[in-house]
């Protein structure tokens, strides 16, 4: 009924999901999605509560189990790249009074490329610290997780997958909770990491700033209502098909 | 007090109590930081029926082989909680509690079963409930100390690899390493930890040497490896506590003694750790309380001067307790505010200013 987004001839799909679903016992969360993902390109997948935002991105990761569909990454599947692919998960879903220290969060993101047994080490930590730098906080490598504000745990977060040096960023709702500061810092981030051709797919709620900060965005509620470019899709019509008659307002869309 | 301290009998028991701590209070922390408190609880008391089973089955009551008996059904335990808990619409805590009623449960009924049989009437598998250190041996010390190498080699081995599943296991098993095969490991050093402790704690008393020390010792550190270390060290201390004041008491059980010693650590720490402790949050909240009357007197005393064309005039303080509705306590608020150099008196009134 509506037609994948083609690629132009030639280039590889930086992510390419063929008839995904997935389903939570027997209630489908996605059904049938099909997604096309051109390389460097900075994505907003959006879509009403329980529409099956956070089930893609984790399925894309492995880490749900579909009922049906692949996934592949720059042509393969996920297990053979997970080197390419950053994963900045919900701010919300880890305990941020577990005993530890921002520097070594961050150095989480290294523990994929270290492998089995190996422990962090000197490369590891200058990693980090530049990856903290960019984010704006290296004063606060020292500091326990807990006493991070809300906008501090997101970029803590954001740079311990920056030291994973991917080249596809999957956040989930890398926004949620942030000041307007902080969210501006942020989305300078993830547009300089697009200019250096890296493809960023974010979880995002707020349809207001989709397209100032975005340039493709995928519409979805448990299916897929659209994909493409922001000037091609990004319409009332698409977001009318998306959130039903629940959408209160829809000004300077 | 020396003449106890030199008994051979107590030193080997205070030396296995203190093991034992080593171990399961070590150990029992990553338990605390993965909330899974109960999952000790649970594997102890499954463990039951596989000291039964391992003493029918082998007809031996060497603690060695009712270690492993305990071990595989703590393990067996803890892979039906799992099982149910992925499986089922049931909650975590649900699931312990009926894995941990019926195994022990079973357990039970094979005890008296046990005690029953004319060849074994004096199986003396029944200490196990509520164990007994006093008759520790040098070889059950032994037995403890080897399983917790172990169990502390596998953790030091996996470090890196238990601190992210503790912390962020769905961003682990994005980046490829297999959180559900060191769930498994961890787990697997979890019942070393429970099993390790029940001849001496006993099966009811266990989950509290795995809880406890972990608690304590995350009162005073914000450090995975300083507060795996504390919790060892308190496990250690209760261990070789309990067990000299069960010695000096009246026939005092070890087992609830270092049990109770534990607890009394563990209330300190909740009580007098510095950045946690409730006393200390306690002083920190009356302090800043009054820090913001103090400011609130200073604000009362700045919008009455906007009212005078001199901003040094002094005011009665008579209008400053009117305004903060709070009678002496705001001419006294004032005088905090004048140690701090920022009011002064004038006769009986207060000015704010130089």
């Amino acid at each position: 009924m509506i037609p994948p987004a083609e690629l132009p001839a030639g280039s590889q799909a930086a992510i390419e999901v063929n008839d995904l679903t997935v389903a939570y016992r027997d209630r489908p969360v996605l059904w049938d999605i099909d997604v096309v993902v051109p390389p460097g390109v900075l994505m907003a997948i959006v879509g009403p509560n329980g529409a099956g935002k956070t089930t893609l991105i984790k399925a894309v990761l492995g880490l749900v189990r579909p009922a049906a569909g692949d996934v592949t990454i720059f042509g393969a599947p996920y297990e053979e790249q997970r080197r390419l692919v950053g994963y900045v998960p919900q701010r919300g879903s880890v305990d941020w009074d577990f005993p530890t220290t921002v520097l070594d969060v961050v150095m989480m993101g290294r523990y994929g490329a270290l492998g089995w047994f190996r422990r962090p080490g000197r490369a590891e930590r200058e990693a980090a610290m530049q990856a903290l730098e960019h984010v704006g906080m290296p004063e606060l490598s020292g500091r326990q997780i807990s006493q991070l504000s809300g906008g501090q745990q997101q970029r803590v977060f954001l740079a311990r997958a920056l030291v994973q040096d991917a080249a596809i960023y999957l956040m989930d709702e890398p926004f949620q909770g942030v000041d307007a500061r902080t969210e501006h810092a942020i989305v300078a981030l993830l547009q300089e990491l697009r200019g250096q051709g890296k493809t960023v797919v974010v979880v995002h709620h707020d349809l207001q700033s989709v397209p100032e900060y975005f340039d493709w965005v995928m519409l979805l509620n448990v299916r897929r209502i659209a994909l493409g470019p922001v000037s091609e899709v990004f319409t009332e019509e698409n977001l009318r098909l998306t959130y039903g008659g629940k959408l209160p307002f829809l000004t300077g869309v | 007090m020396f003449d106890l301290l030199l008994d051979p009998t107590l030193r080997i028991v205070a030396l296995g109590s203190a093991a034992l701590g080593i171990v399961s209070g070590g150990l029992g922390a990553f338990a605390v930081l993965r909330k899974q408190s109960l999952l000790g609880d649970a594997i102890s008391h499954a463990a039951l029926p596989g000291i039964a089973l391992a003493f029918m089955l082998t007809g031996s009551k060497h603690p060695l082989v009712l270690v492993l008996g305990a071990a595989a059904a703590g393990w067996i335990g803890t892979l039906i909680v799992m099982a149910i808990t992925r499986s089922t619409y049931l909650k975590e805590d649900t699931a312990l509690g009926l894995v941990l009623s019926v195994f022990f449960g079973a357990g039970l009924v094979l005890l008296t079963f046990i005690q029953h049989r004319p060849d074994a009437a004096q199986a003396g598998l029944d200490r196990y409930l509520f164990g007994q250190a006093a008759t520790q041996l040098a070889r059950d010390v032994a037995i403890v100390a080897g399983l917790g190498i172990a169990a502390y080699a596998i953790t030091f081995l996996f470090w890196k690899e238990f601190k992210l599943l503790s912390f962020d296991r769905e961003f682990g098993a994005s980046v490829g390493i297999s959180m559900r095969f060191v769930d498994v490991v961890l787990t697997t050093v979890l019942v070393i930890a429970v099993v390790v402790g029940l001849q001496t704690v006993g099966v009811v008393l266990m989950a509290a040497m795995i809880v406890a020390p972990a608690a304590a010792a995350r009162q005073w550190t914000n450090r995975l490896g300083t507060m795996v270390a504390l919790s060892a060290g308190f496990g250690a201390l209760a261990g070789v506590a309990g067990s000299v004041l069960s010695a000096t008491g009246a026939n005092l059980p070890t087992g609830p003694m270092i049990v109770l010693c534990l607890t009394a650590i563990a209330l300190l720490s909740l009580l007098l750790a510095p950045a946690r402790g409730l006393v200390w949050s306690f002083v920190r909240h009356k302090r800043s309380q009054r820090v913001l009357r103090v400011e609130a007197t200073l604000l009362d005393l700045y919008a009455m001067a906007r009212q005078h064309a001199d901003p040094g005039h002094a005011h009665a303080s008579g209008a400053l307790r009117a305004l903060g509705g709070g009678g002496a306590a705001a001419t006294w608020r004032a005088r905090c505010a004048g140690s701090r150099g920022v009011v002064s008196r004038v006769s009986r009134r207060v000015t704010a200013g130089r």
